[in-house]
């Protein structure tokens, strides 16, 4: 396969990754707004940092409510982080990887990108906003069906699903950092009875609330909830079951190729970190360390890969 | 204002249907045209959905954009469609051999056939192909003929397009939207199958590799990239053949071979089937600021350790002051004479011709020699006078830039309307493979029919459609 090829289809799932999750993430501020008026600016606050787009954000606008935050992270062209800008670039990428594509996942993405420049076409008011949002997320699960469904499980496969996981895991560390900071005046307060709301929205953003209550038979508490989006390995947004998927797919690589990169022994000592461990321990090494060295080793995988298998000239 | 002419018709003749679409017409006479006209519909939705589209440069907002396509399909008979394919035969193994020649021993300008300033002033003209031969001699591997029909008989040329023809994946798709919409259609009617075509295009391609190649040859699609107007195209066609589609930054000159850039390191290949112009090819041979090509590709080629298709140099048969020639250029390399006939052509370059062109106007087509696409063309009947008048001021600066040409009677087929069937005017584009060994033209090939009433511009670019061709079994 080309290397071009291979960092398109690379891009392409993170671009489609990342759509979802910022929909998810404005999903959550949305419901937060709704059912607690109190300080719904600090919420809205909260969501442009958790997507990494605060200095982007306000470079363009003064203070943060539902209709500015939406449409930056919804529609704005100059948010290349935007929900529109994710899905163009998904669609440049499926075109530039087209031969490397069974014709299901071509035309659902194509679709894809039709159906969400229709929809995000003009600002989108807060009446219809939980429906384009659902569109939002149920079209990028279409493109990851047609995925599993139609494509050989071959590199193309595996160089999708690193893309697919490296954004997952990087988005996934950052809701819970920001999130958790954001709820925590100080470190003494860890373990205190959280404000519901606040750790509802953490697992919305993630889509776990219901999976929650399902998996674990705890309380919403910090421990419970760090361990579910950090180790649970059943939860397919967790940071360990991102790594583990990632190391697998390297692994594939590796012997398909009959060579060793480092993006693998990269990968398998992040997945180290998140094996066997338990909660206590990531907290007594300090919970925002452990998630900002995450975060960095993720982007520093991804460079790796994108190294190991020539992406660029 | 339009003249009435009477125009082939291809469907009737008088109160009767032609041959070809006597089976047709009686499956349509059955047919609702509510019906076929949502059908016309889903074709739409399903051609936005494939992504089936090519781009219009400089409008941003329109950035992609359908062909329209008709539903009525063109229909030539078995007998028809053989003495064509004949022709086009002749005339592409004549144009290899007018560019064998050219860039070799220049035998037909010594012969004074073709006037040597037509060479020389030439901008399509590469001096870095003299004395040098392509692998397997082959100049031109893929060649679109566009071809227009006047009468029962009577097929012309309009021009030959020997450098990169396009429109193939429309042949292709249309042919796919026809089968799924209608499969009843084509059990009752037996059509000839284009679905070869790539695997045609393929073997062509692999038989045209370096001498020096062993084993399977390694063949590539090269495409400028995603904003190229054909770039569906070129997907398309690297899709169906099974073959890498790189851009020039993919490729490199490794140990004196074009080697891609893979996953697990370089591989050479032996042919690029290139969507590239000459002037963009190379950087270290034509225009320094392209970043299209491959900086040192000419150099491998002429060491013969590349097949590039087509060949750099190719556009010089492209030329429509060429064009003119090209009947006497059948006759010197084949001896025999041109079974298709050229359209009259007025060579503005000769004083005399220039002013019967500027006498006649209102009455020809005038194209510039290099122009493709339908754009710097005059329609001289459909033009107003300020139009006329700012064309003649064009001619006059630079006449040897333009050929003119009567305009002809060009046959109608009949598209969909709301109210039905309506004759249109269409031309033709057929493909033909060259190989070394072997010249394969599949049956059938691109229609393009002009939608407006009345319209002799079928060009995409300028508002036309498409038609799936049918070439019947006979």
């Amino acid at each position: 396969m080309l290397g071009k090829t291979a960092g398109g289809l690379f891009w392409m799932f993170r671009n489609l990754e990342r759509a979802g999750n910022t929909a998810r993430l404005i999903e959550a501020g949305f419901r937060i707004a709704l059912t607690r008026s109190n300080d719904p600016e600090s919420e809205w606050k909260s969501v442009i940092v958790t997507s990494a787009s605060r200095p982007a954000y306000t470079a363009k606008h003064d203070g943060y409510d539902s209709a500015r935050v939406t449409d930056f992270l919804l529609r704005d062209p100059d948010n290349p982080n935007s929900v529109l800008s994710v899905i163009k670039g998904a669609r440049d990428n499926a075109r530039l990887v087209r031969t490397a594509l069974t014709t299901e996942v071509w035309m659902a993405v194509n679709e894809t990108w039709m159906v969400l420049t229709k929809a995000l076409k003009d600002p989108v008011p807060e009446t219809d906003l939980p429906e384009v949002l659902s569109l939002i997320r149920q079209q990028s699960a279409l493109v990851r069906g047609a995925l599993h469904g139609t494509m050989l499980r071959n590199d193309i496969y595996d160089f999708s699903r690193l893309g697919n996981f490296i954004e997952r895991m990087d988005s996934t560390a950052r809701i819970i950092d920001v999130k958790y900071h954001a709820l925590l005046p100080a470190t003494s307060f860890v373990g205190s009875r959280m404000d519901n709301v606040q750790w509802e929205m953490i697992l919305r953003s993630v889509s776990a609330h219901a999976s929650f209550r399902w998996a674990v038979e705890g309380d919403y508490n910090a421990p419970n909830i760090a361990s579910f989006l950090i180790l649970d390995r059943r939860l397919p947004r967790s940071l360990a079951f991102c790594a583990s998927q990632i190391v697998d797919h390297l692994t594939y690589l590796s012997d398909e190729y009959r060579d060793r990169p480092q993006s693998l022994d990269l990968a398998q000592d992040l997945n180290a970190r998140l094996r066997d461990r338990d909660i206590s321990s990531i907290f007594d090494e300090g919970l925002h360390e452990f998630l900002n060295a995450v975060i960095r080793d993720t982007n520093t995988l991804g460079l790796q890969i994108q190294q190991d298998y020539r992406f660029n000239a | 204002m339009t003249k009435k002419i009477n125009h082939f018709s291809e469907m009737t003749a008088g109160d009767d249907v032609r041959a070809p679409y006597r089976h047709y017409q009686s499956w349509f006479a059955g047919q609702d045209v509510n019906r076929l006209s949502r059908k016309a519909q889903e074709a739409e939705v399903f051609f936005r959905r494939t992504g089936i589209t090519f781009n219009v440069y400089g409008q941003s907002d329109a950035e992609e954009r359908l062909i329209p396509f008709d539903l009525v399909p063109r229909i030539l008979s078995g007998a028809e469609w053989t003495k064509l394919s004949r022709g086009i035969e002749q005339r592409v193994r004549a144009i290899n051999a007018f560019l064998h020649d050219i860039y070799n021993r220049q035998e037909i300008l010594r012969a004074g056939i073709v006037p040597v300033e037509l060479i020389a002033k030439n901008a399509a003209f590469l001096p870095q192909m003299m004395d040098f031969t392509p692998p397997g001699g082959v100049y031109t591997h893929i060649v679109g003929t566009d071809i227009v029909r006047t009468g029962e008989d009577d097929f012309y040329v309009l021009e030959d397009n020997a450098r990169t023809p396009s429109g193939v994946s429309y042949m292709l798709e249309n042919r796919e939207t026809m089968l799924q919409m209608f499969p009843e259609l084509f059990s009752k009617i037996k059509v000839q199958r284009v679905s070869d075509y790539p695997k045609n295009l393929r073997r062509s391609l692999e038989g045209s590799a370096p001498a020096g190649c062993t084993g399977r040859p390694c063949v590539v699609v090269l495409t400028p990239g995603i904003h190229n107007s054909a770039y569906y195209e070129h997907s398309f066609l690297a899709d169906q053949m099974g073959v890498e589609l790189v851009e020039g930054h993919d490729l490199r000159v490794i140990d004196g071979h074009i080697a891609m850039r893979t996953t697990r390191g370089y591989k050479v290949i032996d042919v690029i089937y290139r969507r590239v112009d000459d002037d963009f090819l190379d950087p270290l041979t034509f225009n320094p600021a392209s970043m299209l090509g491959v900086p040192g590709i000419m150099d491998v080629y002429r060491a013969g350790n590349i097949t590039i298709t087509n060949a750099p140099g190719t556009g010089v048969a492209d030329d429509k002051a060429i064009y003119s020639y090209v009947p006497e250029i059948i006759e010197f390399y084949t001896g025999e004479k041109a079974i298709l006939k050229n359209v009259q052509t007025h060579r503005c370059s000769e004083p005399d011709t220039l002013k019967y062109v500027l006498d006649n106007l209102a009455d020809l087509v005038v194209k510039e020699v290099h122009g493709s696409g339908g754009y710097g063309m005059l329609v001289g009947p459909a033009a107003n006078k300020k139009e006329l008048a700012d064309f003649a001021d064009k001619l006059r600066g630079n006449p040897a830039n333009y050929i003119a040409q009567p305009t002809l009677s060009l046959s109608t087929v009949p598209i969909l309307t709301d109210a039905g069937l309506a004759p249109r005017h269409v031309d033709l584009r057929p493909f033909a493979l060259v190989s070394p060994n072997s010249i394969n033209i599949v049956p059938g090939g691109l229609t393009r029919v002009a939608l407006t009433e009345g319209s002799l511009v079928v060009n995409s670019s300028q508002g036309g459609g498409t038609k799936d061709t049918w070439v019947l079994e006979s």
